[in-house]
């Protein structure tokens, strides 16, 4: 094997390469939020709603589960394109990732709602609270603050999956690595550094994920500060 | 004719579903081969043993499977093997699973308590005995659940083959979308074939771990 590792490319392509990173962010944060949203209502559907709400819910959950992203995502794409409607790849890759998305956090979500105890919400009911504030105030805070980890993990994969979007011609970070890999064939060491760069994102997005649960449970990190002293 | 496409056309697609399976089929196979040492490392005493294998398991599952395949697949050309797509994805899916069912397995052999090992240390077992008489047979029950469920990732993971322009399910109903386009009976129907194989594989694992929890109980 007399093949010289070159990294020079690097140099010009850089500014491509920063582009389609921030693309891959953008696209991660946006699908991240909306999925969070989506799930929660799902498993609140799943869990609370009327018999047929929750087989509806159900079904799309697991078939949602039970087929890929890709083909989600060209079912979408090039469905739309094929009833006159035009959207640009950033946005259907935004909308195949939420649905994607929701329907993981619905199974991850209900099953921290499922671990409450009843008689939390039988406390809560005796002091008349209504239906929907026991959800906001007593339900679902438990449930998320419970799931934490397994959300973390959950949105860690959505953001590494938003690497299947180039298939659909988004512009993302391996778009722009096949794109510099086909002007310099060097497709090598152009994914090499790009695969670094996206394990720098999966660290980053673990923290931003661990300063959002300080942030959002802080009752959590007092209880750990106070049990250390 | 069904749905504008025609008999081949849909033969196409069912011979992609073929290579689907084919290339699910490698990825286990090669995953449990290389996952199993992993989760033994993973849950070992020494601690260089646990922290190569974790830093293995950390660089795998921090990197997306399409870049992987694409790592492999122009790794395998500049060593200067001219081989198809099929080892390049079934190599690629091999390093994913195994970091994934690494893990997943880790916990199993992690569930047995300890004093099984102190017990079987006591009768004068070695660690590669113990292992393989007292802790792996129990694990395996307990591995069982998570690991057919991790099946559906694996047959799903595997349509990330398209990048690399492997054959497969996703690729066919691609190529026949291209030719007539139709994308909702194309899609629609890669993705029944799709939770044919997959659905069964979730209900199961689903009913495992049920009568596994009552049986621990």
């Amino acid at each position: 094997m007399d093949y010289g590792f070159d990294f020079s490319f690097l140099s010009g392509f850089w500014p491509d390469l920063l582009k389609g990173t921030w693309l891959s962010i953008k696209m991660s944060a946006l699908s991240l939020v909306l999925g969070f949203l989506v799930g929660v209502a799902l498993a609140v559907a799943r869990t609370e709603g009327g018999n047929f709400l929750k087989k509806i819910a159900a079904a799309f959950v697991d078939l949602i589960r039970n087929t890929p992203l890709v083909v989600q995502t060209f079912w979408l794409f090039f469905g739309l394109a094929a009833i006159q409607i035009r959207v640009p790849a950033f946005y259907a890759a935004i909308v195949a990732l939420t649905i994607n998305t929701s329907a993981y956090t619905c199974e991850i979500v209900r099953a921290g709602i499922d671990s409450i105890h009843k008689g939390q919400k039988e406390a809560a009911a005796c002091l008349s609270l209504s239906k929907g504030q026991i959800l906001g105030y007593i339900v679902l805070p438990q449930a998320v603050e419970k799931m934490y980890p397994a959300l973390i993990s959950q949105f860690v994969l959505m953001m590494l999956a938003t690497s299947i979007m180039s298939q659909i011609s988004a512009q993302e970070l391996t778009a722009i690595g096949y794109q510099i890999q086909s002007e310099t064939f060097r497709g090598f060491e152009v994914y090499l550094v790009i695969a670094v760069i996206y394990l720098f994102l999966s660290w980053l997005l673990r923290l931003v994920m661990n300063l959002c649960h300080d942030l959002a449970f802080p009752r959590k990190k007092r209880m750990n500060e106070s049990s250390k002293k | 004719m069904i749905f504008g496409i025609t008999y081949n056309q849909w033969f196409f697609v069912l011979r992609g579903a073929g290579w689907t399976i084919v290339l699910s089929l490698l990825g286990f196979a090669g995953g449990t081969i290389a996952g199993l040492p992993l989760a033994v490392a993973r849950a070992s005493k020494h601690r260089l043993l646990r922290e190569l294998s974790g830093l293995y398991v950390k660089l795998i599952q921090g990197i997306p499977l399409p870049v992987m395949m694409f790592i492999v697949y122009f790794g395998i050309s500049i060593a200067g093997y001219d081989l198809p797509a099929l080892v390049a994805a079934g190599l690629a899916m091999t390093f994913y699973s195994s970091a994934y069912l690494g893990e997943i397995w880790r916990g199993c052999i992690e569930s047995i308590p300890v004093t099984q090992w102190e017990a079987s240390n006591c009768l004068a077992f070695n660690t590669l005995q113990t292992l393989a008489y007292i802790i792996l047979p129990q694990a395996f029950r307990v591995a069982i659940p998570p690991t057919v469920g991790f099946l559906v990732q694996i047959v799903k993971n595997s349509s990330y083959a398209v990048v690399i322009g492997f054959f497969d399910l996703t690729y066919s109903a691609r190529v026949i979308n291209n030719s007539t386009f139709k994308p909702f009976a194309v899609f629609t129907v890669a993705a029944l074939i799709y939770f044919i194989i997959c659905y069964p594989l979730s209900l199961l694992s689903y009913r495992l771990e049920k009568k596994l929890k009552n049986k621990t109980n």
